[in-house]
């Protein structure tokens, strides 16, 4: 895993190295009373990458690929198992509760639902300005107006208009546009975007793709864009990872994936999403089952009893994530048969 | 203006229609007054089709769906139009007929089919019953005769049916549902949302069972989605919903290549498209949908028209057909005394 080595520079935001993140389950005290093993669920295996400054990197995946997951771990919502995160040099896992809190200030979280998001008793000035108030005490007298400022930087015009109103007397497009105002006020410099525009509608959805392109010019901020569209990271990802089961399968470009898949499941993920055109339907025949269960997940390549092409060593030795073209990683053993 | 391969088992506008609405409209009666979910809505369902029906969430896309079966509950009502089912009204049904017609004749599934399905009763239990409730005469070997034959063109293995709803997979389940309809032979399968739960991969796996069943069953499919992609995976035929109103329809071809309705036009340029050689960057269409409660009572999208003209703040247009198999509700497409531009032309 020389990913995250070669490039521990300057350039690099996040650093995830080893995460692991285990979730045990069914050992309540009878079961360990009676001596049964406790189980896990392996929500993330040994995934390692980098973010780098000022990119948008998505994290994509079907449920149960453990993308959720690895956001909530390089925020430090949750700790890993094993495995660490470095967020601009500094060991999440080493801080104290009081100087991760600090550091939060520099990472913040879009998530899908706006209305679970907001507090429905707090105006959408409170909201939005609520994280000023805690890392930026000493600014109370601009509170208002850099609250303002920045209702009228996510284009909730007029700003005076919004700010006293609540989350349940507005649209569902301009909620979400409370969440990236509160999320920004901050100056953080890692937003956590997880299915950020999934709830909104198509002709919403795009004016809120704009708006956080626009933005992270802007601010100069570096995404952690979490999906499961592939279509819509299109139009914002700078690099993709895809996952499968808590691994990572494939990671580079996402221009240079999308136009030459190097992992069987990234072609079968990619063969499956609808086109927009009833001239081009897909022929391609696509994988049998579903994605199985993360308790005991499948031996060697996780993808190989789905795998149309799998061979005998697929079963039993786990892929590498190998850099098979420059800054283009993939997990299978065959990758090298798909380089076009 | 096109002359596209068409599907060979597109519908013949000779043919009667399996479905007919007329002037369908649904009420909810609210605090803030009667809304219209559903506002005087007319189109056709044909034997065999695959109709995909569009629209944004609100749109009273899932309300029209359930009006088909008259499952509107109050504080909602059907408050006009009508609904002929192979030439019958089905308003005038009383609910004995009613029942029966659910089920043997239009069967419905959900976005959540573990809603639907009842988790303490195996699969062949949910068939079973189905059977009885509609045919309680059938005797037992042929009822066992009839789901082994059904769950096998299904693709799902006969030994899956002793398990229970939680024991199969999301995609299992849909098909285990659409299986409740087709073993009573319904005509029409109404999927609301049924793939929106399902991985990507799955869903496309179902999508192609869908249009498998079309053919081997012969039913016909009104496949509601506010996923415009999908519907062009695999609709003969396209209704946009905008706002309680249908604003085109047209054969998936027409209408993903020449979309007349500028609602339409918009919706397709801001679908995201995966090849890196298409629709390299999305439309952005201004404002949102209406509030129903206090919609415009002239045409619906005019406020956010890039092509808006005086009479659409005036008039409300008619969903009219404008070339053979192509309906548009706008101004641009009908001719009007009081219109100051020219009416556009649509080639057949």
């Amino acid at each position: 895993m020389s990913q995250t080595d070669s490039s521990r520079n300057q350039d690099v935001l996040v650093e995830a190295i080893d995460l692991k993140k285990y979730y045990a389950i069914g050992s309540s005290i009878l079961d360990q009373l009676f001596g049964m093993k406790a189980e896990y669920v392996h929500a993330v295996d040994t995934v390692s990458f980098n973010i780098r400054k000022g990119e948008a990197f998505g994290l994509a995946g079907e449920s149960g690929s453990g993308k959720s997951t690895i956001g909530r771990l390089v925020i430090g919502l949750e700790q890993p198992t094993s495995g660490r995160v470095l967020f601009d040099g500094i060991d999440l896992g080493n801080l104290k509760s009081e100087e991760l809190r600090r550091l939060r200030r520099r990472m913040q979280v879009i998530f899908q639902d706006p209305m679970a998001s907001l507090n429905p008793r707090m105006t959408l000035g409170e909201s939005v300005s609520h994280g000023l108030r805690i890392h930026y005490p000493e600014r109370a007298d601009e509170i208002r107006d850099v609250t303002m400022a920045m209702f009228d930087k996510v284009g909730l015009t007029p700003p005076k208009y919004f700010y006293n109103k609540y989350p349940h007397q507005i649209s569902g497009g301009q909620r979400q546009r409370v969440v990236i105002a509160r999320a920004l006020i901050t100056q953080p410099d890692l937003v956590l975007a997880d299915e950020p525009i999934a709830m909104a509608d198509v002709s919403v959805r795009t004016l809120l793709l704009d708006l956080m392109i626009r933005l992270k010019k802007e601010f100069n901020l570096t995404y952690l864009f979490i999906t499961h569209d592939l279509a819509t990271a299109k139009y914002i990802c700078d690099r993709i990872c895809i996952l499968y089961l808590g691994k990572i399968c494939e990671l580079g470009n996402l221009r240079e994936v999308y136009a030459n898949p190097l992992h069987p499941y990234t072609q079968a993920l990619m063969a499956a999403v609808p086109v927009p055109n009833p001239h081009k339907r897909r022929t391609t025949p696509l994988p049998e089952g579903e994605i199985p269960n993360p308790i005991h997940p499948p031996s060697g390549c996780r993808f190989h009893p789905r795998c149309s092409l799998a061979a005998e060593v697929c079963s039993r030795e786990e892929p590498l994530l190998r850099e098979l073209k420059p800054g283009h990683w993939t997990a299978c053993h065959f990758g090298e048969n798909f380089i076009g | 203006m096109m002359n596209e391969s068409q599907n060979l088992l597109s519908p013949q506008p000779s043919e009667e229609p399996l479905v007919r609405i007329d002037d369908l409209t649904v009420t909810y009666y609210t605090r803030l007054g009667p809304v219209n979910a559903v506002d005087h809505v007319s189109f056709d369902i044909y034997r065999h089709e695959i109709l995909g029906l569009v629209g944004e969430s609100g749109c009273g896309k899932s309300t029209l769906g359930k009006a088909l079966m008259r499952m509107i509950p109050p504080p909602a009502k059907i408050s006009a139009g009508s609904v002929l089912f192979d030439g019958e009204d089905i308003m005038t049904y009383d609910d004995d007929h009613l029942r029966d017609f659910r089920g043997r004749k239009i069967s419905m599934i959900f976005q959540d089919p573990m809603t639907s399905l009842n988790p303490v009763q195996r699969v062949d239990q949910h068939l079973e019953e189905a059977i009885l409730v509609h045919e309680p005469k059938t005797l037992k070997e042929n009822i066992t005769a009839r789901i082994h034959s059904l769950i096998e063109r299904l693709g799902i293995q006969t030994r899956r049916l002793t398990d229970y709803p939680h024991q199969l997979s999301g995609g299992m389940r849909q098909r285990v549902m659409i299986g409740l309809g087709l073993v009573l032979n319904a005509n029409l399968i109404i999927a609301d949302e049924a793939t929106t739960s399902l991985d990507v991969i799955v869903e496309a796996k179902l999508v192609e069972e869908i249009r498998k069943i079309r053919q081997e069953f012969g039913v016909s499919i009104l496949l509601i989605t506010h996923n415009i992609a999908l519907v062009a995976e695999a609709a003969d035929r396209v209704a946009v919903m905008y706002a309680g109103r249908i604003v085109e329809i047209a054969s998936v071809y027409d209408l993903f290549d020449h979309p007349l309705h500028p609602y339409t036009q918009g919706l397709l340029a801001s679908v995201p498209n995966i090849r890196l050689d298409e629709q390299q960057e999305l439309y952005k269409m201004a404002g949102e949908p209406p509030n129903l409660t206090n919609a415009p009572q002239v045409c619906r999208f005019h406020p956010r028209c890039p092509h808006v003209m005086e009479i659409c703040r005036r008039i409300k247009p008619d969903l009219k057909q404008v070339a053979p198999g192509r309906f548009t509700d706008c101004w641009l497409y009908q001719d009007h005394p009081e219109k100051t531009k020219p009416t556009i032309k649509v080639n057949a």
